[in-house]
């Protein structure tokens, strides 16, 4: 059964894993990013407070977390097939993907941004910068390491839920998983699937880790 | 000496109280003080006493509760927020723990703050270049900050400072995580700027030594008032505040004496007095001994000035004749009640 049309289903799949899980990741770092700024900057005490929109971006962001992703994947149903125009298959999983995702990169990125020594912010303060330049100077330049590195969390965590949508046919490796693995009960084909995305989530991390050292000028020598 | 009389900076009715939670802190209670053109003015108190906050109001990192701040005459509680960051490029600041980028070069750190200015690249490194020569950091310009000493780190932020022409360079606590012969490089960088550019400079500190190091002026500041303001060699000979006296007596070299409640006297050397041995021509006048609990020797603004404090024989006969004695000498005098060392 090893023939080449399942070889190509799983090459298939790799890519359509691969595909949803870039994409999600970059849509969802498009809308949590600004969102994390947003929480650091209107935080009270930060550079800009302000405690009602501060409030607000908290509760949705909290909310939206708090959903189950494949709860959240069925509530969108009729939004996704808005955009993409069905339901099923990968691009169709990238609009859930990216709107769960989204809230958690901007915790990932109010973490980060929050690690900034204030002292550094109040320095730039009294040069005469302006709350944009201590924004993209400062705050995002000093916390790039940390940033980079809740980035590759945020694709090894979307991985994870992008194979999840296979339940619904979300399309990729997870799919073929619960296709394959669960309802026909070949095993086999689970477990190389299963061993794919150990390895994708493995190569993420090993990049995303080389290029957050390589990025640091912290340390000495 | 007072040949520049134009005001620099002029603090008026400052205060500043913090609300929290459950308690509020007055921080300052109403400052008033002027700084002038091309002196360095130190701001002086112990932990506390509000005098990193006071000189925060002094760019408006932190907006006074009341009162106000005039740079060169304009106020600073009337400016719209542009307004305010055009001020704060000629009041420059540095701190006590540098505050330098991380993950940018020396040169980079330098060219920052021509970056908020939008000074041309090409111009602003070449004035960052001239920075690191007058800092003697020129080696270092790719260097980043974790590979630099605390020394060479201040030195950096120094020269960011500098590098936007700044009026005033306010430095809060700048040596205060120094060792003493770094300080007293940074220290001699800081007198070289006053003096090359001249640059107005506040100095806040915990440090009595810092002020007589290279300030013109002090302000003595406890509980969030001024208890003291003045030249540093007329504070320093006669202290009239309590705040003073603990700062200038007990100073940094703490004596740690088993004696007191006795009558004491703190006497004040200037340079022309210290040739003669004035202890001990009283002694062998006065023909009664004293003990001398604390003696030191302080370079104030270049010149040698010694403190000693001398415990008086009970017998009140001989202890008036001594204070005569060194009265007679022209040594400042002055009588100690509860010194406790």
């Amino acid at each position: 059964m090893w023939d080449s049309q399942v070889i190509m289903m799983i090459v298939k799949g790799t890519g359509a894993t691969l595909y949803m899980t870039l994409v999600s990741t970059l849509l969802a770092y498009l809308l949590g990013l600004p969102l994390g700024i947003a929480l650091v900057v209107m935080a009270p005490g930060g550079l800009k407070p302000n405690k009602i929109v501060y409030k607000i971006l908290d509760v949705v962001v909290n909310i939206v977390r708090s959903i189950p992703f494949l709860i959240l994947l069925m509530l969108v149903i009729p939004f996704t097939r808005w955009i993409v125009g069905r339901s099923y298959g990968a691009t169709a999983t990238i609009v859930p993907l990216s709107l769960a995702a989204a809230p958690f990169v901007a915790r990932l990125v109010e973490s980060s941004l929050l690690e900034v020594d204030h002292g550094v912010i109040e320095a730039a303060q009294s040069m005469g910068a302006g709350t944009w330049a201590i924004i993209w100077k400062v705050l995002l330049a000093e916390a790039r390491v940390s940033l980079i590195v809740g980035g590759t969390i945020a694709l090894g965590t979307i991985l994870g839920y992008s194979a999840m949508a296979g339940v619904v046919g979300g399309g990729g490796l997870g799919d073929i998983a619960i296709q394959y693995g669960y309802r026909r009960y070949q095993v086999d084909i689970m477990i190389v699937t299963v061993v794919l995305l150990v390895l994708l989530v493995q190569i993420l991390q090993w990049i995303g880790t080389k290029l957050s050292k390589k990025l640091d000028r912290r340390i000495t020598g | 000496m007072e040949i520049h009389m134009e005001t620099m900076i002029q603090i008026k009715d400052v205060t500043k109280t913090f609300v929290g939670k459950d308690n509020t802190v007055e921080a300052l209670k109403g400052i008033n003080l002027e700084v002038h053109k091309g002196e360095i003015y130190g701001i002086i108190g112990m932990s506390g006493a509000g005098k990193s906050t006071l000189v925060r109001c002094l760019n408006f990192l932190e907006r006074p509760t009341s009162g106000t701040v005039l740079i060169e005459g304009k106020d600073l509680s009337a400016m719209k927020d542009s307004e305010l960051r055009d001020t704060r490029t000629q009041v420059a600041m540095i701190f006590q723990h540098f505050n330098l980028l991380m993950q940018r070069t020396v040169i980079d750190n330098i060219c920052f703050s021509m970056e908020i200015t939008k000074t041309p690249k090409k111009e602003a490194r070449d004035r960052a270049r001239e920075l690191l020569e007058i800092v003697g950091l020129s080696e270092k310009a790719k260097a980043y900050p974790a590979q630099l000493s605390g020394g060479q780190k201040q030195r950096v932020a120094i020269a960011r400072a500098l590098a936007t022409n700044p009026k005033v360079l306010l430095c809060d606590e700048a040596t205060s995580a120094l060792d003493p012969t770094t300080t007293k490089a940074i220290l001699a960088l800081l007198k070289e700027i006053n003096q090359k550019y001249g640059i107005t400079i506040v100095i806040i500190t915990h440090e009595m030594s810092v002020v007589q190091e290279i300030c013109s002026h002090v302000a003595i500041i406890d509980e969030g008032i001024l208890a003291e303001t003045g030249r540093v060699e007329e504070v320093f000979q006669r202290p009239k505040s309590r705040a003073a006296k603990k700062l200038i007596i007990q100073g940094e070299a703490e004596p740690r004496m088993e004696m007191k409640g006795k009558r004491c006297v703190r006497i004040v050397f200037s340079s022309n007095s210290s040739y003669e041995p004035v202890i001990a021509n009283m002694i062998l006048t006065c023909k009664a001994p004293v003990n001398i609990l604390l003696a030191d020797t302080r370079d104030i603004g270049g010149v040698a000035h010694g403190q000693m404090i001398l415990q008086l024989p009970e017998d009140t006969d001989a202890a008036e004749k001594m204070i005569q004695y060194l009265k007679n000498r022209k040594l400042e005098v002055e009588e100690l009640d509860n010194y406790v060392g």
